[in-house]
């Protein structure tokens, strides 16, 4: 029932809509002092020694894509377990216990690659 | 008509939300209050106690003083970027309220939705991007590397938190939380037979609210205050707002997931949800104190785990969650797959009953002493 | 008027200072001797004895010096303790005399060394013979003016870049203020240097700074660190925000109005800094405490230790996220300082002992208290123990943490828990015993690895060990007696004899009047502080005010090394090992 997601949109509504009533209202009755050293980015009250935009350490990118990887993974999975146990009431019980491990299986092969590969290291 | 389903799907829902959005945002600002207390308890010091009686008019103070206090925009931050890091986290968690029961349907329950646990999961997994994003537009070493860390974490240890729920769906067989608890009641709490995915998931939970001790990215030893770093005022609170608020989802979760949520039954004896319906509204008053019980339960033992542990290192969090968590979880489902097709689940309630002992019996056996250093006096005797 | 008849008229009958004696230390001929033997030893023509010292002194032609000094650490004198200069404006050959003092672990020995240098000459750099004099020469070049050809870095190190002239020259007018500006900023950004080594890598370097501002340095410290990823390739360090020249300023007061300024070195353990220097003028003064003052120093000092060291455990634990302990262990402090402050009326900074004693005595319940403390803290030290010595997310962040080896830390002139956690059973209480220490049984705690964990081990049972003392001075009770030497020259008189009697007021205005004034010369003293071994050195040309005091702080190499420990670790490593080496701002920046 696709009418039962209606809450979760105005929910959706409400939420973005409190959030800006309480950032304006801090805004209109927060104080203002603004000084040049108050609106510096802050690193430890001393002058910066480095630029701030500098490229960012490669392997977060790397547990990024092994995330999407893998939790597209256990996306696949929850399909498969909502009905696994009404299909072992029947005969089809061993068939989809053979896709699960097949599927993990190969999840496995390429997790021990990925190990292999050092992606978990951070040292 | 039209009347009708203004009722069933605008006012009535809203009428809900609100209460649970009040009674949420109570318990938010009551925690703070709660965990403060606690914590002085525990450090042996004595915690707010000034405002009010016992200081539990604090909770009040702390939300006037965020409003009035001002609100500093760093001149090299990206603007509207830096309005939006606080404002992200905080829908999806206030979204969240909606889809859970916190009690017996359908009194307790906003939006009945039959995917509830799936959009739970997707709603929470989204507060990252606030926080990276405010961590980027803070324009800020510190901030920068809080958000980046924080990002990193809560996507590593959100696999084996979407794994470990995967073994419950097995038992359960639905995405629907009213389901998972009915079956709960009828059988046994999914903690026995769930035994290491309820570790996993409790662990998952603690790193993806960035609680001790998983709270790398706001080391403030490390990080001064990490992604929220150049933040003040009402934006400072709603990062906190955020993380509190996705804590009791995620308190509410393993409630329900492993806990079995409002009701109080083993085999279907006890109080079952049915036998709560049926007792009108005190049976759903009782189901919502027994919810809340067990929910401030995991409250509880997130303030008791602040007290207790030191935190990871970035590269040990990473080892723990890709290394460990991960494979356990997977071992997890495949044990379970052979439990459930040789249809012996009933062993499964009673192995994981037999953890559960093994590890309190291990807490409460005699301590080995510790190591301690060498005396001079010692070494020279040795040699 | 009830207390007029308890005091008899009797008048000091001891001998009187006589002003310009020179200093005679005991055990003059020995000393010597032990001179002879080491001057024989090294067989160096630069090498001349001076006798008549508290220790084996020589004077040093500059040019020799890193012959000398290398051929010294040869012959065993590894640990480098001080380097600092003396100004004598007025003398002629050479203006400065900058000393070095070395300890040698194995003979238990000190030897000084001076070396005479003029305002426009100077003194080859001994970085390459003990790498502590690092900064100990940047600190002589910047409160003497004095160069060190060859240094690496010679740059001044506690005073900022806009300060002019060089304060610890009896010319500099000390009343004299130097505003540090935005311009003086940007002229010290491109001097912090945190060098690496240029490896290959994928990463972009940030240099990020911690401190002095930041939650983990815990006082006014500065690191810089180089990132690669997130390994710290390379660190600087700026110290010198809490720079405040307690060394000019000894030289502008009395002997005794001194005692307040120690206690501000190291706050955490402010009563044995008290001790050290109300100790060092005594040695001068050739007195000696009675025995009960000596008895209330030693408990204090070590109750002081237990704090200090409860601090450091503490802190560093918060760094570590462990938030518990500290507050948990802060009840045990509060404890202690409420002991201080039932003695003397304050707490954090007590300024408690005078030379020749102790201000007050302490009050009768004094050992009744103590017992209590010690028959509480075993617990509070067992629970923190049990609470993390187990822990593996605490043991895996510790163990082979900001590692320093053996030979590093002696040759940067470590001491105390941080040499201790390395294997070296060096402890000023052991090795020269003072106030009795000697007659205790207990034992000095060591560790290998010279980690943070190692220096956690140490600092538990240093605690464990001075409660052992502690409960040993207990049982033993307070010695009667006074708690001041009867010697008008020293100590003041009590007030009700002042009122009194012609003579206690008159010696009375006069030690008010005229202060202290110690035997020409210079002495030595050290005591065990909490950090290591805290020493002054003081010279006193026979009035009231100090010539030169110099104080050695412990924390100052310890913290001198941190940028070698740090490189390679990470910056939550790099903060769990601040943490363990205890540097306390206030002892660091003097």
């Amino acid at each position: 029932m696709t009418t039962s997601f209606v809450p979760v949109l105005l929910l959706l509504i409400v939420a973005v809509g409190l959030g800006v009533v309480f950032l304006s209202l801090n805004w209109v009755i927060g104080r203002h002092q603004r000084t040049p050293s108050k609106l510096a980015p802050y690193e430890s009250g001393v002058p910066l020694l480095d630029t701030n935009r500098k490229r960012v350490n490669v392997r977060f990118y790397q547990i990024a894509m092994l995330f999407i990887l893998f939790d597209i993974e256990a996306a696949f999975l929850y399909p498969w377990a909502v009905i696994y146990r009404r299909a072992t009431y029947g005969n089809a019980g061993m068939f989809l216990f053979g896709e699960m491990l097949l599927f993990i299986v190969l999840l496995a092969v390429g997790y021990a690659y990925v190990w292999k590969k050092k992606a978990f290291d951070w040292k | 008509m039209t009347q009708a389903l203004l009722m069933r799907y605008l006012l009535w829902p809203l009428v809900k939300f609100l209460g649970a959005f009040i009674v949420v945002q109570a318990i938010v600002a009551a925690m703070n209050w709660v965990e403060r207390r606690l914590l002085g308890l525990i450090q042996a010091r004595l915690g707010p106690n000034r405002v009010g009686w016992h200081g539990l008019l604090q909770i009040v103070a702390d939300p006037i003083k965020f409003l009035l206090k001002e609100d500093i925009v760093p001149s090299s931050s990206e603007k509207v970027a830096y309005f939006l890091g606080p404002m992200l986290p905080l829908i999806p968690t206030f979204m969240v309220y909606c889809l859970i029961p916190f009690g017996p349907p359908p009194m307790f329950i906003a939006a009945r939705v039959n995917v509830a646990l799936l959009l739970v999961l997707a709603l929470t997994s989204t507060g990252v991007y606030g926080i990276i994003l405010g961590g980027w537009a803070s324009n800020n070493k510190y901030s920068l590397m809080g958000g980046l860390r924080s990002a990193a974490q809560m996507v590593s240890y959100e696999v084996p938190f979407g794994l470990s729920i995967v073994g419950v769906l097995m038992i359960c067989g639905s995405l629907d939380l009213v389901r998972i608890v009915d079956y709960q009641a009828n059988n046994a709490w999914n903690l026995f037979p769930q035994i290491v995915a309820f570790f996993i998931f409790f662990v998952s939970m603690n790193a993806e609210n960035n609680r001790t001790p998983f709270d790398l990215p706001e080391a403030e030893s490390e990080l001064v205050a990490g992604y929220h770093t150049e933040y003040s005022a009402m934006k400072f609170a709603f990062f906190m707002l955020a993380e509190y608020s996705a804590m009791i989802v995620n308190s509410c979760l393993v409630t329900l997931l492993f806990l079995g949520g409002w009701t109080m039954a083993i085999d279907g004896k006890g109080l079952t949800t049915q036998q709560l319906v049926s007792m009108g509204v005190l049976g759903g008053i009782i189901g919502l104190a027994i919810f809340l019980t067990k929910m401030m339960f995991f409250m509880f033992v997130y303030i008791w785990f602040r007290a207790t542990f030191p935190r990871f290192r970035f590269d040990q969090l990473m080892d723990l969650g890709w290394k460990w968590m991960i494979p356990l979880a997977l071992g997890n489902i495949v044990v379970t797959g052979v439990f459930v097709l040789i249809g012996q689940e009933r062993l499964m309630y009673w192995i994981g009953l037999a953890t559960l002992g093994a590890i309190g019996f291990h807490i409460f056996r005699k301590p080995v002493p510790a190591v301690k250093a060498k005396t001079a006096h010692e070494v020279a005797h040795a040699s | 008027m009830s207390t007029l008849t308890k005091f008899s008229a009797i008048p000091y009958t001891g001998p009187a200072p006589t002003n310009r004696e020179p200093y005679v230390p005991a055990n003059v001929a020995q000393t010597d001797a032990r001179g002879e033997e080491i001057a024989a030893k090294i067989s160096n023509n630069a090498l001349q004895q001076e006798r008549g010292q508290d220790m084996p002194s020589f004077s040093v032609d500059r040019n020799a010096i890193v012959d000398v000094l290398t051929s010294l650490r040869n012959s065993g004198f590894t640990i480098p303790l001080d380097l600092f200069g003396v100004d004598y404006p007025r003398r002629s050959g050479g203006r400065f005399d900058v000393v070095y003092q070395l300890y040698s672990p194995q003979a238990n020995e000190r030897v000084r060394l001076k070396v005479r240098v003029a305002e426009d000459e100077s003194i080859p750099s001994s970085v390459g013979v003990f790498k502590g004099y690092d900064w100990y020469e940047r600190e002589t070049f910047d409160m003497f003016g004095v160069k060190f050809e060859g240094h690496p870095n010679l740059r001044r190190i506690l005073c900022h870049e806009m300060f002019q002239g060089h304060a610890l020259r009896k010319d500099y007018d000390p009343a004299q203020r130097w505003l540090l500006t935005e311009q003086g900023v940007a002229k010290l950004l491109p001097k912090i240097d945190p060098k690496f080594e240029n490896v290959d890598t994928d990463f972009e370097r940030v240099t990020l700074n911690l401190g002095p501002s930041h939650p983990a340095t815990h006082g006014t410290l500065r690191i810089v660190v180089t990132l690669d990823g997130e390994t710290i390739i390379g660190a600087d360090t700026e110290i010198g925000y809490l720079h405040r020249c307690f060394e000019k300023m000894a030289e502008t007061h009395t002997y005794q109005q001194v005692i307040p300024f120690t206690d501000r070195l190291n706050y955490c353990s402010a009563i044995i800094n008290n001790v050290g220097y109300c100790m060092t003028i005594e040695k001068m003064l050739g007195i000696e405490a009675p025995a009960r003052a000596q008895h209330i120093r030693l408990m204090l000092s070590e109750f002081m230790r237990i704090s200090d060291h409860i601090i450091c455990i503490g802190t560093n634990l918060v760094d570590m996220g462990a938030l518990t302990n500290f507050w948990y262990l802060f009840q045990p402090r509060e404890e202690i300082l409420g002991l201080v402050e039932s003695c003397c009326g304050a707490r954090l900074l007590p300024t408690y002992t005078r030379v020749g004693g102790m201000a007050v005595d302490a009050p009768a319940d004094f050992l009744a208290n103590s017992q209590r403390l010690v028959n509480m803290l075993p617990k509070f030290i067992d629970d923190v123990e049990k609470l993390i010595m187990k822990n593996r997310i605490f043991l895996d962040r510790v163990i082979g943490v900001c590692p320093i080896s053996q030979e590093d830390a002696l040759s940067y002139g470590f001491t105390g828990p941080c040499l201790r956690a390395t294997g070296v059973p060096y402890d000023v209480r052991k090795a020269s015993p003072y106030l009795g220490y000697e007659t205790y049984d207990w034992d000095v705690p060591i560790a290998d690895g010279g980690d943070t964990y190692a220096r956690f081990l140490v600092r538990l049972e240093e605690m464990r060990q001075s409660l052992r003392i502690l409960q040993q001075a207990i049982d033993r009770g307070l010695p009667p007696g006074p708690v001041i030497v009867d010697n008008p020259y020293v100590a003041l008189p009590p007030k009700e004899r002042v009122y009194n009697e012609m003579e206690s007021l008159i010696y009375h205005f006069k030690l008010i009047m005229h202060g202290i004034q110690p035997p020409v010369g210079e002495a030595y003293f050290q005591v065990e502080g909490g950090n290591g071994e805290l020493g002054f050195y003081v010279v006193s040309d026979g009035t009231k005010n100090p010539y030169r005091v110099r104080v050695r702080p412990p924390c100052f190499p310890i913290f001198e090394a941190y940028p070698q420990m740090i490189t390679g670790q990470t910056i939550p490593d790099a903060i769990a090992g601040l943490g363990s080496l205890n540097i306390i701002a206030g002892e660091l920046d003097h």
